[in-house]
């Protein structure tokens, strides 16, 4: 058994993530209304990857927590990784031989 | 001890009396006793369903129910029996039983959440129950696009949030289970000392949380699309229905292996006990486990092949399918050089564990037929791929769900079952599940295909086979459920280790104390430690 003293962030850090996640809630709506060709998406996809990281450090306590823990949370991003990869194996190549 | 102190003594069973004692329970053993009440309803009404549709194919002509309702039997059997049976069975009765009394815990490491678990488990069970009343549901247990979404007058949006709601079932077990593993082993259950059964359960875990999310989020989209007409799925709409196969499938194939997997763990325990030798192999055994846990998230495409998938994906997917054969067969070869030198006995949970190897044997084999882009297309949707898959899933993990269901079973109660009986129901399963599969994979083969009820006269034969094979079974499958309930009262008294076992669970009083142990355990020894028991067969009959 490990023991592990609980880290905990000041109430002025959370309200800074708050306010950062409102902000690029706002900008992701913002940017909708602007035509960036097929960069819509890559903006769109960056500022949510970026609120998923606030989230997942700062509110989930991943930051501060064990080794493990940041292993459970690679092993899901690793998991999101095959899901899309895999996927993309199919759309991507419909058009090469045989689609 | 006498008799009359023995009669006194606090079980699990017996600590709590009324239905609000169980209703509430946060005992890791109840609720295993709960999940086992409920899933054995949903395998007979799975299996209610299973006879009509193989009464209905006696005849090629279709003439005892109409299509409609042949639609819907097939799709509310594959429903009721993947969701409501096969993905909790094992884990969720067995494994929610044995697996903190075979690391030496007092009780997960969330009871709590273990009994929202079944809670969550009946309230999907209620809805599919409702979607099943108020008219059933015809789009395949497998839903696909565009027909669950724009085209079935059916019940989809029951059935889909039944699913959904059973899904969260498995994930905070598979959750449960993970942190137990992790944190709650008793002083000197080091990961290698770790029975089999727990291994297995640990690789079962990581596919239930890292999987069923996906399913969740799937059939949120159908929801949305069907509701809303958000254009997911839908070409019309600016979807890709090939798009649902993938979300589908990335779940629900990992899911055989949260069917299976749980069955090789307790098939390793069973071959252990009754040759009284240590697993053969025991590391290889330990990490094939999560071999097939982690390789059964790369091959889901092989669904796919006849779909519309690129042929580059399809060939990708083919060849990463085949890799799952090497930790199968590790574990099929590691069990047989088990038995080699053993002192084997054929009581029944034996004959389970012989079962469950020939059966998932020639399941795997035929496996990769279809994972073969050749082969594949000429059986796609035939009843070779339904009696590939139900020789994984019927022959190997309700095999294996029964074998432990009898090795457990006087621990579970204290009481011994009727062997004779017991032997006898082992070989009617036996018998009549390959009288019942086994010609459709000859039906498969010669063309046969799945979800149709009206088929050429020359297919009936063989169809006529299969359906006296499923009565067969069907006598297996009610045999133990009377003398299960008869040993209750007349089964003899078990004692604490009646198989002479190493592992834990069988340290302890037989039906357990509330709290597994008097006193936690240490552990000195490796798992399955036989020596200086050799010759000593266990005594059955």
């Amino acid at each position: 058994m490990t023991t592990e003293t609980e880290h905990v962030d000041s109430v002025k850090t959370y309200a800074v993530v708050w306010i950062a996640l409102l902000i690029l809630t706002a900008l992701t709506t913002g940017v909708a209304y602007i035509d960036l060709g097929p960069f819509s998406v890559v903006v769109a996809l960056t500022i949510a990857v970026c609120k998923m990281l606030l989230v997942a450090l700062f509110f989930m306590h991943v930051r501060h927590s064990t080794k493990l823990t940041k292993l459970v949370v690679l092993g899901g991003l690793l998991w999101l990784a095959i899901l899309l990869s895999l996927t993309m194996a199919d759309f991507a190549t419909r058009s090469w031989i045989g689609a | 001890m006498t008799t009359a102190v023995a009669e006194e003594r606090e079980t699990y069973l017996n600590a709590g009396h009324g239905v609000k004692s169980w209703l509430l329970t946060k005992d890791h053993k109840r609720i295993g006793l709960l999940y086992l009440f409920t899933i054995t309803f949903f395998f007979f009404i799975g299996g209610v369903f299973a006879t009509l549709i193989r009464l209905e194919l006696l005849s090629p002509h279709g003439n005892l129910v109409s299509s409609e309702t042949y639609n819907k039997l097939f799709t509310m059997h594959g429903v009721v029996m993947v969701f409501f049976f096969l993905i909790p069975s094992i884990p969720a009765t067995l494994g929610n039983f044995f697996l903190p009394l075979m690391i030496g815990a007092r009780d997960l490491a969330f009871p709590r959440i273990n009994l929202l678990s079944w809670y969550l488990l009946v309230i999907g069970g209620l809805f599919a129950i409702f979607a099943m009343v108020a008219g059933g549901v015809d789009t395949g247990w497998t839903f696909y696009t565009p027909y669950s979404t724009s085209y079935s007058n059916t019940w989809v949006i029951a059935t889909a949030l039944g699913i959904f709601v059973a899904g969260f079932s498995s994930i905070l077990t598979g959750l449960n289970f993970i942190v137990t593993v992790h944190r709650m082993r008793c002083p000197g259950m080091t990961w290698f000392r770790m029975p089999l059964f727990v291994w297995a359960h640990y690789a079962t875990a990581l596919i239930q949380v890292l999987g069923t999310p996906v399913l969740a989020v799937t059939l949120v989209l159908v929801l949305c699309e069907r509701m809303f007409h958000i254009g997911i799925f839908d070409p019309a709409l600016g979807g890709d229905p090939v798009l649902f196969q993938h979300l589908f499938w990335f779940y629900s194939h990992p899911a055989v292996y949260i069917m299976i997997l749980p069955a090789m763990g307790v098939i390793s325990e069973l071959v252990s006990t009754f040759s009284r030798k240590a697993i053969f192999g025991y590391g290889f055994v330990a990490f094939s486990s999560v071999a097939i846990a982690v390789l059964g998230f790369l091959v889901w495409g092989h669904h796919l092949f006849v779909s519309g998938q690129s042929l580059f994906a399809g060939m990708v997917f083919s060849f990463l399918s085949y890799f799952v054969a090497i930790p199968s067969a590790i574990k099929v070869f590691n069990w047989t050089a088990t038995l080699y030198k053993g002192s084997i006995s054929y009581a029944t949970p034996m004959l389970y564990a012989f079962g469950f190897i020939g059966l998932f044997t020639i399941g795997g084999l035929t496996g990769l037929f279809v994972a073969c882009l050749g082969i594949d297309v000429h059986v796609t949707d035939t009843y070779f791929v339904v009696a590939h898959f139900h020789y994984i899933m019927v022959g190997g993990a309700i095999m294996g769900y029964l074998g432990g269901l009898h090795y457990w079973w006087p621990k579970i109660t204290g009481r011994m079952y009727p062997e004779g009986w017991a032997k006898l129901s082992a070989l009617v399963i036996f018998l009549g599940f390959n009288l019942t599969f086994f010609p459709q994979f000859m039906l498969g083969y010669l063309g046969m295909p799945r979800r149709y009820h009206v088929y050429p006269d020359e297919f009936q034969v063989l169809h006529v086979l299969s359906t006296a094979g499923a009565s067969v079974l069907a006598v297996g499958y009610l045999m133990p459920l009377i003398y299960f309930m008869w040993s209750l009262k007349y089964g003899a008294i078990a004692g604490r280790n009646p198989w002479k076992a190493t592992g834990l669970e069988w340290q302890t009083d037989s039906p357990p104390p509330v709290h597994n142990f008097d006193e936690i355990p240490i552990v000195t020894r490796e798992a399955y430690d036989y020596s200086g028991t050799v010759g000593q067969e266990v005594q059955v009959g």
